[in-house]
């Protein structure tokens, strides 16, 4: 259940001096190593030396993914190439890729930190693991893929796409644990419906899902359509990939590998600290990471600390599942609206698919807001008048929930878009941004 | 145990030690590993009291003891074994091994302080079959088994070591570092351990720390550190090539 008990549940006092020392021990490497860093301390007029307590890490400046694209591809890079090992991207998700290095050093302790994640998860070498991440420059699969290795279960580097494909890999491989994102998981799930392939004929227990925002409402969908227990996991290439946190199978909230990384949830706006347990952007800096450390990276991604003790025992704090990230948090006539929100509120609301689209427009000064939704068969082929019906409970509860009127239509099964890694959720054809990869906090 | 915090030591106008943070939980045995002039036995000196800290924290089980004089330090639970061992040449063995206990003639019997001395005899029966020999005629080996023997008999809970494989033959040392693993495994001693000899010090250590001017720029478990290549490279020297084989075959990623 634990992988590194003495680790994952570490006294308080004692996991505060070892952050220090790896603290302290990172800034005087990248200061010495990493012009990039110098420059911005001295800038400042700060040496490692003046970081003498956790406190004092919030006198350093941030380091954005701007400043990973301005120092492509190797500019941040704390050891010479010689002892870098490997070589990931950044999935891009927004924006152009940026580039991150591992020693071999760094590889293990990845192997490490995803091996707790797993193990959280209910994963144990007994498992039959599927990757259905894609491998490449993309983090997830090979992470998951070290982490699974390195708990000893046997692994199935399936990579993502050709779901019928994954489905019979599944069924004849006896697969015990699924890895990939949430909707692909959906998807997987539609799949099994469609092809009347019964649960029985599978051997699914876990599903650890990562990569991309997802709601409780969700992760209860994809529980019944694949009969499994479904877990968080977080994590992004330019901090390590997989294995900044995981949720255990209490499965309220994720456990942070506080011995890795420092957390601070700052206002993206202002970048002072939010009130403890208010949401706001993740901040990490790296304590172990040898060929590329980051100070203070804006993750761009929101979520907030959750107070109290977990039952599981560790002692990692937890913070609450990404809710969403900056940059694709949507203000729509001034209010703030997550997808994550309006797919809990679809969720709740039976008769439709967990398959849904949200559209923006601007009609001259005003923001419009659509919400595409699938509708199940049995409605969408019914009469008007229960569509009707449909669409207004979903814009009454969208209007309570967030505070914002949304147009709502009813599409056919199957009309939109399926993913098989990242989702798509948002089209925004407001043009706010002058081109896609600006900054958007910047 | 041990807990030190943004410890800065001068020596006149050089800064030898520059915000240095560290800790050695109980039974738990670290090592320092730097170059020379990195700062390592300077941070030894500075947590035994031998040398003053000008800033900085140093708690022994969470009593500060960082403006403590050495002999109070070594009253509170810390044993220093100086690099050169520092032995009473002309003194026999075991007058030099009652030495150790030296703070406690006033308070501990003769005869239990002997006992205790027959306890370390035990550990390393060598020195017990020189006990009445001039401890000047002994070999390097012996004598840095006697300077370790004449700090346990002042009962340390941390016993910190500076280079005790310091001009010894590799069979010797190999001796030494087996006896200091002994020690934390039967005795329960922690240890804190200064070594040039990195590869002898990481195979019993559970932890360690690399210092550079000064600096910790490192901290990692044994294993990592050894598998690091900038501490391969610098204070691994010539046996890299087999460390390279050797991490090749435990290593699960290639």
């Amino acid at each position: 259940m634990y992988w590194e008990p003495d680790n994952e549940c570490m006294h308080r006092e004692e996991l505060e001096q070892l952050q220090l020392e790896r603290l302290q021990a990172t800034l005087n490497r990248v200061y010495g190593r990493v012009p990039f860093y110098r420059k911005k301390f001295d800038a400042l007029g700060i040496t490692p030396e003046d970081i003498g307590s956790l406190n004092d890490l919030a006198r350093l400046p941030f380091t954005s993914k701007a400043d990973l694209r301005d120092n492509y591809p190797y500019g941040l890079f704390a050891v010479p190439m010689r002892e870098v090992v490997r070589i990931h991207a950044s999935s891009g998700t927004t924006g152009a890729p940026t580039v991150v290095g591992y020693t071999r050093n760094d590889i293990r302790t990845w192997s490490n930190l995803v091996a707790r994640v797993i193990a959280m998860g209910g994963v144990t070498k007994d498992d039959v693991i599927q990757i259905a991440f894609g491998y490449g420059l993309f983090t997830g699969a090979f992470g998951l893929h070290y982490g699974a290795e390195r708990i000893g279960a046997s692994v199935i580097p399936a990579s993502s796409g050709n779901t019928t494909r994954q489905i019979k890999i599944m069924r004849d491989f006896r697969t015990t644990a699924l890895v990939s994102t949430p909707s692909y998981a959906l998807l997987i799930g539609d799949t099994l419906r469609e092809t009347g392939t019964p649960l029985s004929s599978l051997s699914l227990k876990w599903g650890l899902f990562g990569a991309e925002p997802w709601s409780d409402a969700m992760r209860q969908e994809i529980e019944e359509r694949l009969g499994i227990v479904a877990t968080d996991n977080y994590g992004l290439s330019e901090v390590i990939g997989p294995g900044v946190s995981g949720e255990c199978l209490e499965r309220k909230g994720l456990h942070i590998n506080e011995d890795h990384f420092i957390l601070e949830v700052v206002d993206p706006d202002t970048l002072q600290p939010v009130p403890p347990g208010e949401v706001g952007e993740l901040v990490l800096t790296t304590l172990s990471k040898e060929a590329f450390p980051m100070v203070r990276y804006r993750t761009g991604d929101l979520t907030r600390i959750l107070p109290g003790e977990c039952p599981c025992g560790r002692t990692g704090r937890r913070m609450s599942r990404v809710l969403g990230r900056c940059d694709d948090m949507l203000i729509i006539r001034g209010v703030n609206v997550f997808p994550s929100q309006v797919e809990t509120v679809l969720f709740e609301i039976e008769g439709t698919e967990p398959h849904y689209q949200i559209v923006v427009e601007r009609k001259g000064a005003m923001d419009e807001a659509t919400v595409l939704v699938e509708a199940a068969e049995s409605i969408f082929f019914d009469q008007m008048r229960r569509q009707k019906e449909m669409v207004e409970r979903i814009q009454k509860r969208l209007a309570q929930e967030l505070g914002v009127t949304f147009e709502v239509k009813l599409v056919e099964r199957k009309t939109l878009e399926r993913f098989e890694g990242k989702a798509r959720r948002v089209v925004d054809k407001r043009q706010l941004w002058s081109s896609p990869t600006a900054e958007p906090h910047a | 145990m041990l807990r030190v915090r943004n410890l800065h030591v001068y020596y006149g106008r050089i800064h030898a030690l520059r915000a240095a943070s560290l800790h050695v939980v109980d039974n738990e045995v670290v090592a320092l590993l730097g170059g020379n002039g990195s700062g390592k036995t300077t941070l030894l000196a500075a947590i035994s009291g031998v040398v003053r800290a000008a800033s900085g924290e140093v708690a022994l089980r969470g009593e500060s003891i960082v403006r403590a004089r050495p002999d109070q330090i070594v009253r509170r639970g810390i044993a220093h074994v100086p690099e050169g061992r520092h032995i009473f040449k002309p003194l026999t063995v075991e007058d030099n091994l009652m030495l150790g206990a030296y703070h406690r003639y006033a308070r501990s019997s003769r005869a239990a302080i002997r006992a205790e001395a027959e306890e370390v005899f035990r550990l390393f029966p060598v020195l017990a079959e020189r006990r009445g020999q001039a401890a000047g005629t002994l070999s390097g080996g012996e004598q840095q088994m006697l300077a370790i023997g004449r700090a346990l008999l002042s009962r340390p809970k941390l016993l910190l070591l500076d280079e005790p494989s310091m001009g010894l033959a590799p069979k010797v040392i190999r001796e030494i570092f087996d006896h200091i693993a002994r020690l934390r495994a039967e005795r329960g001693v922690t240890i804190l351990l200064v070594e040039q000899n990195a590869r002898a010090a990481l195979s019993i250590a559970d932890r360690g720390y690399v210092l550079e001017t000064g600096r910790v720029v490192l901290e990692g478990p044994a294993e990592d550190l050894l598998a690091n290549r900038e501490v391969q490279r610098a204070y691994l020297g010539r046996e890299r090539s087999r460390t390279a084989a050797a991490e090749r075959d435990a290593d699960p990623s290639v």
